[in-house]
């Protein structure tokens, strides 16, 4: 039986007639969640998305309100809301939807969690390269502001925060917290050390500061909604509500679906939803969560343990659709933006297009990232091009392994991560691709284009 | 520098127990031990920034009961301890109880070989040319810590080389690890916030704002922290390799402040000065201009011979003439606090057997509230605490000038000043009768009847007391110029013939013994006692002196009226 | 530093509005480059300026930011996303075209200083792969079939009589 979304944060994209103005917004009972929730203590609303068991939609998938929980009360300092709309996650494109389509749902959840947390103001820090969110978000801000949603005294409460959309310029490390801080300081987006720079305890200007992501702001909402026990039942246990799913890549129809978490597998993204791989082929490989999470190939098997604790083995289409089922098949779950490769796709291309991004996005900052990060483009540049040598196999998972958990921040991963994975489980590409270009090497005549097969990825 | 003994906490490294101050960086506290973490982005002085990646280590704590709250004991008997992850940065731990850290581990080796191969990818092979090689950490730690050679075989980055980035310094940016030391330095110390990176990633470049310069007068300490060649003296570029070279402990002369300094020779000659570390001086640091005053140690117009009436001959000939001055009476002195504590001293035990109204002179400088003070010389306190003088000198010698105009003074003992630049005329200079000392030539010195040469801090030991009313050493680097002595030497001998005492006392030592009984904030001292990082002196005698200095980096004028002895 | 009066206007409405006059670096860069289509030297050192900071500290930024240029580019600016759910879907190919009807380098401005082609990272539109901006619109589904006619529709709109691009 085909699996359906359930459309909680989606209600309304793509609806006919839904318009970005407040006016309809509140025809479909915009900001009463905010006008019931602001007569409440802000500590209750802490608990309530305690209870809901929210885990953040950044990619890092951390509980939403044991972060809040974090927060450093006793310094009297300030404290600032951050929300990190900078979607930049090759794979991922939910927030985008949201921001321009629904911007009320994230101007409601962030004015809802700034008076949870008191924040004193709230920063939206968009992508510089959507322009029109930028305009949109701006936009929907006076409107709200007009009608004493945000701004001075919100409805009469006493709470006011204002919220400065702020643009970014084209840098993936924005994304992750301390960058983004760094930038929204007017700096360079080199992400601070931890400790001590903790954000909940010495974050923008060293103020403790939350950073959260567009769609976990929104689904704040829906937890103060239904209140915290009752999200806590959508889902399954460990990751409760649902997650945007957006595939694209080599599916039919590429796009996005809002499934409950664990109630569908890949099978049913890929079939149901996706529609199948194209016509005439297989699908390869998906990375399920964004392209920094590890890869997975057809054909694995995995030995898990199910809720129940009984044993099971999944083949890649069998994962169900939550966090910790990924994390046991070695992989993760990330920002739920799947990429299905068919079986035309040069996988060692792939590679290489991915470390190209990591080497461009790396800020430079700390020794393995700046310096493993080009090191592993050159090398997989170097055997698209036809140069590659047996050894590289290694050296390239190698280097990785000497990158993985050694940096300041998570990018160090982001960049091993696909060597680590892809390598290891597509050695026969690898080998046999290798081998083809030696062989070409040493019999230059009549030898045939032996760098690529398939599309050009690089 | 020895573990204080306040507020120790144990933690524990590689198996043994080390007992350190609480809070204390662990890279810090483990130096208290002679045990090296590698490092390159840290240093004690600036602000942490985590970014080489070197000094990865593992760490833990011990582990608690989470019903108990009490630290689980193994059945062995020690703590269990819970370990990181993934392994830590050194720089960011700070020693708290029960710390645990593991150091020779496989897992830390594979993060230093790491880190070494990942820097020197794209580091050029610049050894034979680098002004760093012997004293660069890329070659230390790399031999210490690498695998011993290299995976790589992509073409390198390309960054620009050999560019002027000040007057005094170098930058080759493709030698730069990007550890941000010089840039945080510009920042935090000097605040003049010049250097920054531009670009991204790998092709991350240091550079100055184009159409400015890093000429502030503190560049060159970017150069000292550099940890590889990529930031060079352009003074000291090329011209010996470090290898060769010897230290030897010295003050800089620029100022009160008494910058502790390096010098360093090869065989006679100097080749450039660096800073040498006294948390309660000058830190790690020291200004430009004091690195450039070895250069006067060879100048053409050194006096290296001693003089009678303009003829060069012998010392003996010299000192005689002199005493026979000197003994004639009538005699004024103009003292020098460029002079060390043992020469003043010296001198004042000349003054008290040919009696005669001192002078000084006030050598006015431009304090810049870091480690330039506002008294350009380094041992003004020194003339005080000796009794040669009881209030600030002024910056003219009116007075004695008009002493030696009407007669009342016809022999004048000048150290290390220019009577002509003090308001003497041709005229007068020429009736005077001066005995000089000094290292230079003058005017005065072209007229002096008698000259005595002297010898440059560089050539001599000693000590200066600074504006802290610290007692400093400084030590002889390379011997002053043939046929020539240490000033407390020919004083000394001076002092003698005038007495006619025939003892003398040609060493630091031996007149300090006669110091410390003769002045009483010195009592109970030695020579040695001093140690390396100077002493501070009981200095309530001179409280309501308005000395000219203000604030620098361990100096504050408003604190000095409560100042202990040390 | 000729900046229209407008756009004056809103950077001087901006700053009080951020607690520390740094944080308005990026948004300050923006309006400037919008008013004068990149970032002078000038511009430089008038930012520093404003926000109280060494001209330095705006140099890191405006060569870290890959938005920010520091020499004017062609009229319309045209950016194919390359990361690998557009490259699976032939970005590359699009790109190939792209030059191709438009007379254009990757990385130049063509000769007749009307477009410049570059390739950017992921801009979040997988699932309408391939993708391409041009200025400050997002084009998405421009596979490599369509690729001619959409370098004809940009061709089009960009008649010499256009102004120049303001984005």
């Amino acid at each position: 039986m085909p699996v359906s979304e359930r459309r909680i944060i989606y209600r309304h994209i793509d609806e006919p007639g839904y318009t970005l103005d407040l006016a309809c917004y509140q025809r479909h009972g915009g900001y009463e969640v905010l006008r019931k929730a602001i007569q409440r203590k802000p500590e209750e609303l802490v608990q309530e998305v305690k209870d809901s068991g929210l885990k953040g939609r950044g990619g890092a998938g951390f509980p939403t309100g044991v972060k809040w929980g974090f927060l450093d009360r006793k310094s009297g300092k300030p404290v600032y809301l951050i929300c990190n709309a900078d979607e930049s996650e090759p794979g991922t494109y939910k927030d985008r939807q949201i921001i321009y389509k629904d911007p009320h749902q994230l101007i409601e959840g962030t004015v809802l969690s700034a008076y949870a947390i008191q924040a004193k103001l709230a920063f939206i820090y968009i992508r510089g390269e959507m322009f029109g969110g930028f305009k949109i978000l701006e936009q929907a801000i006076e409107e709200a502001r007009a009608a004493n949603f945000v701004g001075n005294n919100i409805l009469g409460s006493g709470y006011s925060v204002d919220i400065i959309v702020h643009r970014g310029a084209g840098c993936y490390i924005c994304g992750e917290e301390t960058g983004l801080i760094e930038s929204l300081e007017g700096k360079r987006a080199y992400p601070r050390i931890k400790p001590p720079y903790f954000p909940a305890v010495l974050g923008l200007y060293q103020c403790p500061t939350i950073v959260n992501n567009v769609e976990t702001l929104c689904q704040v909402k829906h937890v103060l909604d239904m209140g915290g026990k009752e999200f806590a039942k959508i889902g399954v246990a460990g990751d409760s509500g649902t997650h945007i799913w957006g595939i694209s890549g080599h599916v039919t129809k590429p796009g996005y679906y809002e499934i409950e978490s664990g109630k569908a597998t890949v099978r049913d993204l890929l079939y149901d939803f996706g529609g199948g791989p194209p016509v005439g082929r297989t699908i390869k490989a998906i990375i399920p969560g964004g392209v920094s999470m590890k890869i997975l190939r057809m054909g694995e098997k995995f030995k898990v343990k199910l809720p129940d604790g009984s044993p099971a083995e999944w083949a890649v289409l069998d994962i169900p659709l939550d966090s910790n089922s990924f994390a046991q098949c070695g992989t993760s779950l990330g920002t739920s933006g799947m990429i299905f490769m068919d079986d035309t796709t040069d996988m060692v291309e792939a590679l290489a297009n991915l470390n190209a991004f990591y080497a461009h996005e790396s800020c430079g900052q700390c020794t393995p990232c700046r310096e493993g990060s080009l090191w592993l483009k050159k090398i997989t540049a170097r055997v698209c091009s036809g140069g590659g040598r047996m050894e590289d196999i290694d050296l390239i998972k190698n280097i990785a392994d000497q990158v993985a958990g050694r940096t300041i921040c998570a990018h160090g991963e982001a960049v091993a991560w696909p060597c680590q994975s892809n390598v290891p489980k597509f050695r026969d590409e690898w080998e046999g691709k290798i081998r083809a270009q030696i062989h070409a090497r040493e019999h230059p005549d009549g030898a045939t284009d032996h760098a690529r097969t398939g599309l050009r990825l690089v | 520098m020895s573990v204080p003994a306040t507020n120790l906490v144990t933690i524990n490294v590689d198996g043994r127990d080390y007992q350190v101050p609480v809070g204390m960086n662990l890279i810090d506290a483990l130096e208290l031990f002679g045990l090296e973490i590698p490092h390159y982005c840290y240093h004690p002085k600036l602000t942490v920034a985590g970014n080489c990646r070197m000094c990865l280590v593992e760490t833990g704590m011990p582990m608690k009961d989470r019903q108990t709250n009490q630290i689980i004991i193994e059945p062995d008997g020690r703590m269990k301890i819970g370990w990181g992850p993934k392994p830590a940065v050194a720089c960011t731990t700070n020693c708290t109880p029960g710390l645990h850290v593991r150091t020779n581990t496989q897992v830390v080796k594979d993060c230093r070989e790491g880190v070494m191969e990942f820097l020197l990818i794209n580091h050029p092979l610049d050894c034979p040319i680098c002004d760093q090689a012997g004293e660069c950490k890329l070659q230390e730690f790399a031999t210490d810590y690498g695998r011993g050679y290299s995976r790589f075989v992509e073409e390198k980055n390309v960054k620009p080389k050999r560019t002027l980035l000040g007057p005094r310094v170098m930058l080759d940016d493709e030698r730069c690890i990007l550890c941000s030391r010089c840039v945080r330095f510009c920042d935090e110390i000097v605040k003049d916030p010049v250097l920054g990176f531009i670009d991204r990633g790998s092709y991350s470049t240091l550079t100055c704002y184009p159409g400015r310069e890093l000429d502030n007068n503190y560049s060159l300490n970017t150069v000292d922290i550099c940890p590889v060649g990529a930031l060079t003296s352009t003074d000291f570029r090329f011209k010996m390799r470090v290898w060769f070279l010897k230290p030897a402990p010295s003050i800089c002369t620029e100022s009160s402040v008494g910058v502790n300094t390096e010098v360093w020779s090869r065989e006679g000659k100097i080749y450039r000065v660096t800073p040498r570390d006294n948390n309660a001086v000058n830190d790690c640091w020291m200004s430009d201009s004091g690195r450039e005053l070895y250069k006067s140690v060879e100048s053409p117009l050194r006096i290296d011979f001693f003089a009678v009436d303009n003829g060069k001959c012998a010392a003996d000939k010299a000192l005689a003439r002199a005493t026979e001055l000197l003994k004639g009476g009538s005699v004024g002195y103009i003292g020098s606090a460029q002079s060390s504590l043992e020469e003043q001293f010296l001198l004042w035990l000349l003054v008290k057997t040919e009696a005669g109204p001192v002078s000084f002179v006030n050598h006015p400088g431009k304090g810049d509230g870091l480690l330039i003070s506002n008294d350009a010389t380094p041992n003004l306190r020194g003339a005080f605490l000796t009794g040669l003088l009881k209030e600030l000198p002024k910056t003219n010698i009116d007075d004695l000038r008009r002493k030696v105009e009407s007669g009342a003074i016809k022999t004048l003992f000048v150290v290390h000043e220019d009577l002509a630049a003090l308001g003497f005329s041709d005229d007068l200079l020429r009736r005077t009768q001066v005995i000089y000392l000094g290292t230079h030539a003058n005017l005065t010195s072209d007229y002096a009847q008698v000259v005595l040469p002297g010898l440059t801090v560089f050539e001599k030991t000693g000590s200066f007391v600074n504006q802290q009313w610290r007692v400093q050493r400084f030590f002889q680097v390379v011997p002053g110029p043939a046929g020539t002595a240490p000033d407390i030497q020919v004083l000394g001998q001076l002092l003698a013939r005038v007495s006619g005492n025939t003892s003398t006392a040609p060493t630091p030592e031996a007149i300090w013994q006669q110091l410390v009984a003769s002045l009483a904030p010195l009592s109970g001292w030695s020579w040695e006692s001093i140690g390396m990082q100077g002493r501070v002196l009981d200095a309530s005698a001179w409280v309501h002196v308005p000395f000219p200095e203000g604030k620098s980096k361990h100096f504050d004028p408003a604190a000095v009226t409560a100042v202990k002895a040390g | 530093m000729n900046l229209s009066a407008k756009t004056t206007q809103y950077i001087d409405n901006l700053l009080p509005r951020y607690p520390q006059k740094q944080s308005a670096m990026l948004m300050v860069l923006h309006a400037i480059q919008e008013d004068q289509g990149f970032l002078s030297k000038e511009a430089i050192e008038w930012t520093a300026q404003k926000l109280e900071v060494g001209p330095m500290a705006v140099y890191e930024v405006v060569t870290f930011y890959p938005m920010f240029r520091q020499a004017p580019i062609g009229r319309r600016h045209v950016k194919v996303c390359r990361t690998l759910s557009c490259a699976l879907r032939g970005a590359y190919k699009v790109c190939d075209s792209l030059q191709h009807e438009l007379g254009c380098g990757l990385g130049e401005t063509s000769a007749d200083g009307n477009y410049t082609i570059e390739f950017v990272e992921c801009v979040a539109a997988c699932g309408s792969a391939p993708v391409v901006m041009v200025d400050d619109k997002l084009h998405e589904n421009i596979t490599p079939e369509k690729a001619p006619d959409f370098a004809a529709k940009i061709k089009k709109e960009t008649t010499p009589l256009l102004p120049p691009s303001r984005h």
